[in-house]
This record gives C-alpha cells, sequence and structure tokens, in this order.
C-alpha cells in the first residue's frame, strides 16, 4: 500500500514536471547568429510586441505612434508594452521561448544576453550601420559583433546655474577649459547656500574625471583593466581634492537623489549632467537660468562619457524579418527626429547631427562631444563590478583613492579576459 | 478519547468492502490541491533546485538543451571562493543578521505589550486602538515603503520632530554608517583592532560584520516592526482571551501583585504563541525583498542588500541564474538552522532532580485525597490522565 502510494506520488510529480516543461512556448531555440537576411525567421501569423521602458508619457505615445505607423504601412498587428522593470520582463521571455520581438536594449545588459544566445546579433544586416558612430556601436557589440542599432544617444557636459555665475562676478570667458580653471569657479561659485560643482557619486559621472586623465575602468578595446592605472588615480584624486577643498559635493550630501536635483534646487552653482537634463529642468525648475558649457579638459585632453539605448531583437522573435525591418523604420532620420522633438533625445547617426544641433543649438556642446566621448564599459558580469565601485565612492571624501581603485582592479580582474 | 478509538476498532472488519471506493474518492477530493501544489510550489523548487547545480544561462527550458550539471559551483562562488560575488554575499548575510536580531525581539515584545494593553478591559475604544494598530499590517508594503521615504528623507518629519529636541538628525537613506561604528566613534574608536580588520568570515572582516546595521537599515528596521507588529499583536490578542480568568483570579488571590501575575501567570501560558510569533518572524525577516526592491536598491553602499534582494539581482540582472538560486537554497537552510535554534531555546525544560521529587511528593499527596474522598470515577481518570500528560 504504502509503496504504492510513493509510486502514484513520483508518478503524478514526473507528470507534472513535463507538463509544466512543456507549457509556455515549446522552447524552440531560435538561431541567434545570422550572416543574411535569408537566416531570419518569417513567421508573419503572430502579433509582433515591442518592450520598452519609458521617462515620460511624451516619450511612450511618441514610440507607440511611431509603431502603429509601422503597422498600418507593413500591415502587420503589433502591441507596445511599456514595462517598470525591463530586465525582469526579457528575462522572463527568454527563459520561457517567447520573448517580446523588438526591445529597448541597454548596454549594461547586453553582455548577459548576448551570452546566452537570446539576442540577435543582427548589426552586420543594417543598411546604415556606418552612418553611425563607432564608439556608440561599441556599447552594444559584444565578442565582435553588433546585437543593437542604437536609438539614441547622450553624453555628459558642464552645466551652469547662469545666475549664480553672474553674482559670482564671472563672466563667458571664464568657463573653465581646465581642471585648474574648474576648481578656480568651483571655489568661487561656492557659498554658505550652494556649492561650486555637484554630481552623482558614481562611475557614471566621477568616470569623467578618470577618462580625462587617461585612466577609465577597461582599455577602450574592453580586454584590460585599468582601475588602478596613473591615470585613473589622478581622476579620482581630482574629484577627492574638489570635495575635501568644499567646493564640490556628491548629490546625496545635498539631499538630492542626483545631479539634476541638486542643481535645480539650487544647491548647486554647477553639475556635470547630460542633455536629458533639458527635460527636467523645464518640467520641476523653469526658474533657473541655465546654460550648458563643455566639460574642461583633463591631463590627457577631451573625454567625456556616453550613454545610449539600442533596439535589440530576441533570438527566439518568430519574425526576425519583419522585426528588422520595423527596427529600421524606427532608426529611419523622420522617426528619429519626431522622437528628438517629442522627449528630447539626441541622434546617434553621424548623417543627422548637424540638422539636430541647428535645431537645438543651446545643446551643440553634446553633440560636438560624439566625437571624443566614450561609453561606459559593457563586459560581461562588469555592472556588479561598477556598482561596488559606486559603493565605496560614496565615503570618497574620507576615504583612500588608491584602496578603492585596487580593490576595484581585483574584481575587474576577475572578469575582464 | 479512548472510546473512540476502541469504536472505531470494532467498526473496521464491516466497512472493509467499502474501503477501496472510499481511497478512490479521497484521492479524488485531494487530487485538485496535489496539482495546484505540484504543479506551483514542488516543480518550481525541484526546478530551481535543478538550476542551482547546473550552468542554465536563462534562456529556455533548464531541463532540457545545452544546460550541464556543474556540481557546487555556484554554491562555492557564493560561498568560498574570494570575489564580488562572495563579499557581496557576506555583506547581505550581515545586514540581514542584524536585521533579524534587532526585528524579531522587537516586534515580538511590542506587539506582546500591546496585545496585553487592549486585553485590558477598563480600557475604552478597544475596538478603535486594535483597528488603528493593526492597519499597518493589511497595508501594501510598498505603500508603506514609499511614506517611509519620506518620513526619513533628511528634510522629512522625522528629523523635523527630532530637531525640536535640538537633534540633527542624520540623511537617514543615504546614509551608510553602521550604527555601532557610529556609536564607537562618539568615543573616539574609528578603526578597529587588526584582529579584527585583517581577518573576516565570506569577503567581509569582522569588523564589517559587527559594524551594526547602517543608519538606512536601521529606518527599515523601524518599518518592519510597524508594519508587523500589528499582527503579531492580533495573534497575542486571540491567545491572551484563551487563557480565560482562572488562574488570574487565583493567584490574586494568592497576593500576586500584576507584575507577577504578567511573569509568573500570563507569560508561561503564551508560550506556544511567542513560539510561533519568533518562528514567523524568522522566516519573514530572512525573506526580506519588497521593502528593498521599492525603497532603497540595496543602497547607500550595499548596506541594505539582503540575500533575497541578491538573489533577483544575482539572476535577473546579471544573469547568473544558477549563483540567484543557490543564493536561495543557502537562504532556505539558514532559516531551517534559525528556525531550529528557536525551537531549541523554547524547548520544554526538563524538571531538575529536586523539582521531580517536589513534584512526585505533590502528586502522592493528590492521590492520597482523591482516595480518602472518593471522588467519582471519571474525574479521577481525568487527574490521573492530566497528571501524565503534564510530565
Amino acid at each position: 500500500m504504502k509503496q504504492g502510494r510513493l509510486a502514484a506520488c513520483v508518478a503524478s510529480i514526473a507528470a507534472l514536471a513535463m507538463l509544466s516543461a512543456c507549457g509556455g512556448g515549446g522552447f524552440s531555440e531560435g538561431n541567434a547568429e545570422v550572416n543574411d537576411a535569408d537566416d531570419l525567421t518569417s513567421d508573419a501569423s503572430k502579433p509582433m510586441t515591442v518592450m520598452i521602458w519609458s521617462s515620460s508619457d511624451a516619450e511612450d505615445n511618441a514610440v507607440k505612434d511611431a509603431v502603429a505607423a509601422w503597422a498600418k504601412k507593413s500591415g502587420h498587428k503589433t502591441s507596445v508594452v511599456v514595462s517598470s522593470d525591463i530586465g525582469q520582463q526579457l528575462s522572463q521571455g527568454f527563459a520561457s521561448g517567447s520573448p517580446a520581438d523588438v526591445f529597448y536594449l541597454s548596454p549594461e545588459l547586453v553582455a548577459g544576453y548576448a551570452s546566452n544566445g537570446s539576442l540577435l546579433a543582427y548589426g552586420d544586416l543594417l543598411k546604415d550601420k556606418d552612418d553611425y558612430y563607432s564608439n556608440i556601436l561599441q556599447s552594444f557589440t559584444y565578442n565582435g559583433k553588433l546585437y543593437g542599432a542604437p536609438k539614441d544617444v547622450s553624453t555628459l557636459q558642464l552645466v551652469i546655474n547662469t545666475d549664480m555665475w553672474q553674482e559670482a562676478g564671472l563672466t563667458d570667458a571664464d568657463y573653465p577649459t581646465s581642471w585648474d580653471d574648474l576648481e578656480r569657479v568651483a571655489q568661487k561659485l561656492t557659498t554658505s547656500d550652494h556649492v561650486g560643482l555637484t554630481m552623482s557619486g558614481e562611475f557614471a559621472r566621477i568616470g569623467v574625471f578618470m577618462e580625462q586623465a587617461g585612466g577609465g575602468l577597461v582599455s577602450d578595446d574592453g580586454t584590460k583593466a585599468i582601475a588602478n592605472s596613473e591615470g585613473s588615480i589622478a581622476g579620482l584624486a581630482e574629484v577627492k581634492k574638489m570635495l575635501n577643498n568644499g567646493s564640490a559635493k556628491f548629490a546625496d550630501d545635498l539631499n538630492a537623489g542626483w545631479g539634476g536635483e541638486a542643481f535645480g534646487l539650487g544647491k548647486a552653482a554647477m553639475s556635470i549632467e547630460g542633455n536629458w537634463l533639458t527635460g527636467s529642468m523645464k518640467k520641476d525648475y523653469p526658474n533657473i537660468n541655465y546654460k550648458f558649457v563643455p566639460l574642461p579638459e583633463g591631463p590627457s585632453g577631451k573625454k567625456t562619457l556616453l550613454f545610449t539605448n539600442a533596439w535589440g531583437i530576441a533570438a527566439d522573435s518568430p519574425n526576425q524579418k519583419d522585426s528588422l525591418n520595423l527596427v529600421e523604420y524606427l532608426t529611419s532620420k523622420d522617426t528619429v527626429m519626431s522622437f528628438s522633438e517629442a522627449f528630447g533625445v539626441m541622434p546617434a547617426k553621424k548623417s543627422l547631427t548637424d540638422e539636430w544641433k541647428q535645431r537645438y543649438p543651446d545643446l551643440t556642446p553634446f553633440a560636438d562631444a560624439l566625437d571624443y566621448a566614450v561609453g561606459v564599459p559593457n563586459n560581461k558580469d562588469i555592472s556588479t563590478v561598477i556598482s561596488d565601485f559606486n559603493s565605496q565612492v560614496g565615503s570618497l571624501k574620507d576615504g583612500d583613492v588608491k584602496a578603492i581603485l585596487d580593490k576595484t582592479q581585483k574584481n575587474l580582474e576577475a572578469i575582464v579576459k | 478519547m479512548a472510546k473512540v478509538t476502541r469504536r472505531s476498532s470494532r467498526e473496521r472488519p464491516n466497512t472493509s468492502i467499502r474501503r477501496t471506493s472510499e481511497t478512490v474518492s479521497g484521492w479524488l477530493f485531494c487530487l485538485p490541491i496535489i496539482i495546484i501544489l505540484g504543479l506551483f510550489l514542488f516543480v518550481p523548487i525541484v526546478m530551481a533546485l535543478w538550476v542551482s547545480f547546473s550552468d542554465w544561462s536563462g534562456r529556455g527550458n533548464p531541463f532540457f538543451g545545452n544546460v550541464h550539471f556543474v556540481g557546487l559551483d555556484n554554491y562555492k562562488q557564493v560561498l568560498v571562493s574570494p570575489g564580488l560575488s562572495q563579499s557581496d554575499f557576506g555583506t547581505a548575510m550581515r545586514n540581514n543578521l542584524w536585521y533579524t536580531l534587532l526585528v524579531i525581539p522587537l516586534q515580538t515584545m511590542l506587539s506582546l505589550a500591546l496585545a496585553v494593553m487592549l486585553n485590558r478591559k477598563i480600557l475604552k475604544a478597544r475596538g478603535f486602538f486594535r483597528t488603528a494598530f493593526y492597519f499597518p499590517s493589511v497595508t501594501s508594503s510598498v505603500a508603506i515603503t514609499v511614506l517611509w521615504m519620506f518620513l526619513f528623507s533628511s528634510t522629512g518629519s522625522v528629523n523635523a520632530v527630532l530637531s525640536w529636541f535640538g537633534v540633527k538628525g542624520p540623511n537617514w537613506f543615504n546614509d551608510p554608517r553602521g550604527i555601532i561604528q557610529v556609536i564607537l566613534g562618539w568615543f573616539g574608536v574609528k578603526q578597529g583592532p587588526a584582529t579584527l580588520t585583517q581577518h573576516g568570515f565570506l569577503g567581509i572582516t569582522w569588523w564589517d560584520w559587527l559594524a551594526g546595521p547602517s543608519i538606512a537599515m536601521f529606518a527599515i528596521i523601524l518599518m518592519a516592526i510597524f508594519t508587523t507588529s500589528g499582527t503579531f499583536m492580533l495573534m497575542f490578542i486571540t491567545a491572551l482571551q484563551a487563557i480565560g480568568n482562572d488562574t488570574e483570579e487565583s493567584a490574586i488571590m494568592d497576593g500576586a501583585n500584576a507584575w507577577q501575575r504578567f511573569w509568573k501567570i500570563t507569560l508561561p501560558q503564551l508560550k506556544p504563541t511567542i513560539f510561533a510569533v519568533i518562528i514567523l518572524g524568522v522566516v519573514s525577516t530572512w525573506q526580506v525583498f519588497d521593502q528593498i526592491y521599492t525603497g532603497t536598491k540595496g543602497d547607500p553602499a550595499k548596506t541594505t542588500i539582503t540575500p533575497a534582494f541578491l538573489s533577483y539581482s544575482a539572476a535577473f540582472q546579471n544573469q547568473k541564474w544558477g549563483q540567484g538560486a543557490a543564493i536561495s537554497f543557502i537562504l532556505f537552510v539558514v532559516i531551517i538552522v534559525m528556525s531550529a535554534v528557536v525551537r531549541f531555546v523554547l524547548r520544554e525544560r526538563t524538571m531538575s532532580k529536586r523539582q521531580r521529587a517536589y513534584y512526585d511528593k505533590m502528586k502522592e499527596e493528590a492521590r492520597a485525597m482523591t482516595k480518602t474522598k472518593a471522588l467519582p470515577a471519571s474525574i479521577r481518570e481525568h487527574a490521573t490522565v492530566t497528571d501524565r500528560e503534564t510530565i
């Protein structure tokens, strides 16, 4: 009796396991390697899903409109899903074998998804691949293959509160062009009410100084850890110097969530931020007068960081061919310029830069930076290293520059091969 | 009890014919829940266990395709091999251990105190207070987390109240300093002794283990106590009402004061409830996730990372599914071990020789009394049964 019951249990569990294992999508693994367009899947029977995350309603609507326009033109059924945690939702899709067809892809997700074969490496099939800035493409390249068409790009520059600038007796001739200049104006701009410079205490801002001194986290080709190189040390030491003399403070220490908030609240006269700042200045802090100027040059010249997102296509998409079509439509001149107008993003294509600069003359420093900006490294597992670096940088003021970078170097060496 | 058993054993031979159909219908009745539990509980657990021993990378079914058994590799990455995975896990364990050590005693004491107060008949508007204290427990933890972020912001209400007393409140959710290290700092201890800073466990030094919860974590600890005390208060109230008044009254007759009555009469009778509350506390405090996910995301400086959150971020953000699953199984073991420890600490103590001798003597006396007074047989039987049970 007892044995029979046990056998029944085992049998039913095994049956359940099979049942649950086979449910949901059948797990046919699509091919991530493609050499020409004929290898793409093209089953147009199912509606296509586009998954995005969104900074604003304007972005939601602009993307929905664009996708709807394409659907009308091509005769497909499409739906746009706005996700609040796209990493989780994409992972679920990839695990179950039925992911969204086309989706926003951020550089830090590329290595993980590319290495497990979830992403379609369609870069070589893009007609206008050469039109993109190569430093932007770098962010979506993993093991020599391009996994996404950049949809937009942002760079970091210096933003100045013009009223505070004038109060401190500074003029247009005083825009800093070197670290020494920056220190000097930051000192001048520091009063009892506000500090000279603020930024978030994280690699995505401080990295600018490390890069400008010839350092960084990983060499440009992504094969060597350089976190405790002389340049990196000099860059981080410069930030520490300004924190220690009181002319700069991290946004956290000004009780703000990020540099832009501290700047908008008038707690700092300068900040290092990207072109996304215009949106929140207009919406949240309309009374602040400000101006963007290029970041000062470091010991080894001009450098800044760029941030970008791309359109990814799932390897498991039943209709890769039309997904590619959709991506090309979404990265075409008209769509990109309409996105720029709707939610202020900068195009990632060389051919569109001039037109964008003409339309938004105040933002030209951001576009000019595309010639010398570098992306945040996208090696596999690097986001844990960067977040560890960020967790140490918070206490940089009292911390030891060399110790922080040595630890980061050790962590990097474990993942960069 | 005894009668029931006797009756059923007498009936057994007559019903043997119907037993097969009974078995079948029994299984049929159980089938829906077996399927539901199996499909949504047992299969996922087996799947996760397999993932924790495999190199599954997050694409397709972990049981098929290009997935390999890698032995204890994922567990080693987290527990033994020096590196970020290990030190992150160590940090998470440190954070959660402090969280558990502070939340469980505080919430148990608070909920017991509230229950005792609300159980007093002289208190007016008991229903109102009961609802008020229970309210946080039925509110969504996301809503409370958002509320907490406002209350504990650097310019929030909590710091405003502190400033009335001349205290400059910290920037709660941005302050990574450990509370014990802050207190030590007041006495001029800024750097730990070399024995603590040079050695460590799970990739972080003993000095860091002893840092205490960060100020950010402390705010989350307060939130946990605020939200869960209501539920446990309700459990204590139920238990208090089940106790009844007779023991209390006889204690009053014996001249025990209120404090003695609470410690010697009420508390011992609440032991099963206290046990339940602490076990539930152990389970829930080791699984803290939503407050971290919606609130701090592990910031500042990783001091609010918990193993449950780390498991999520390892899997979903870094595509290290094996490690994520391994962490959750380590967490499972931790909870089992902690529960066993609680069981051991709160076990029924065996009596000392002196106590036993005293107890036996009392029992003898009681027997002698029952015999002489020739009580009805049923009561006598009942008395002996209770005696046996208490031993």
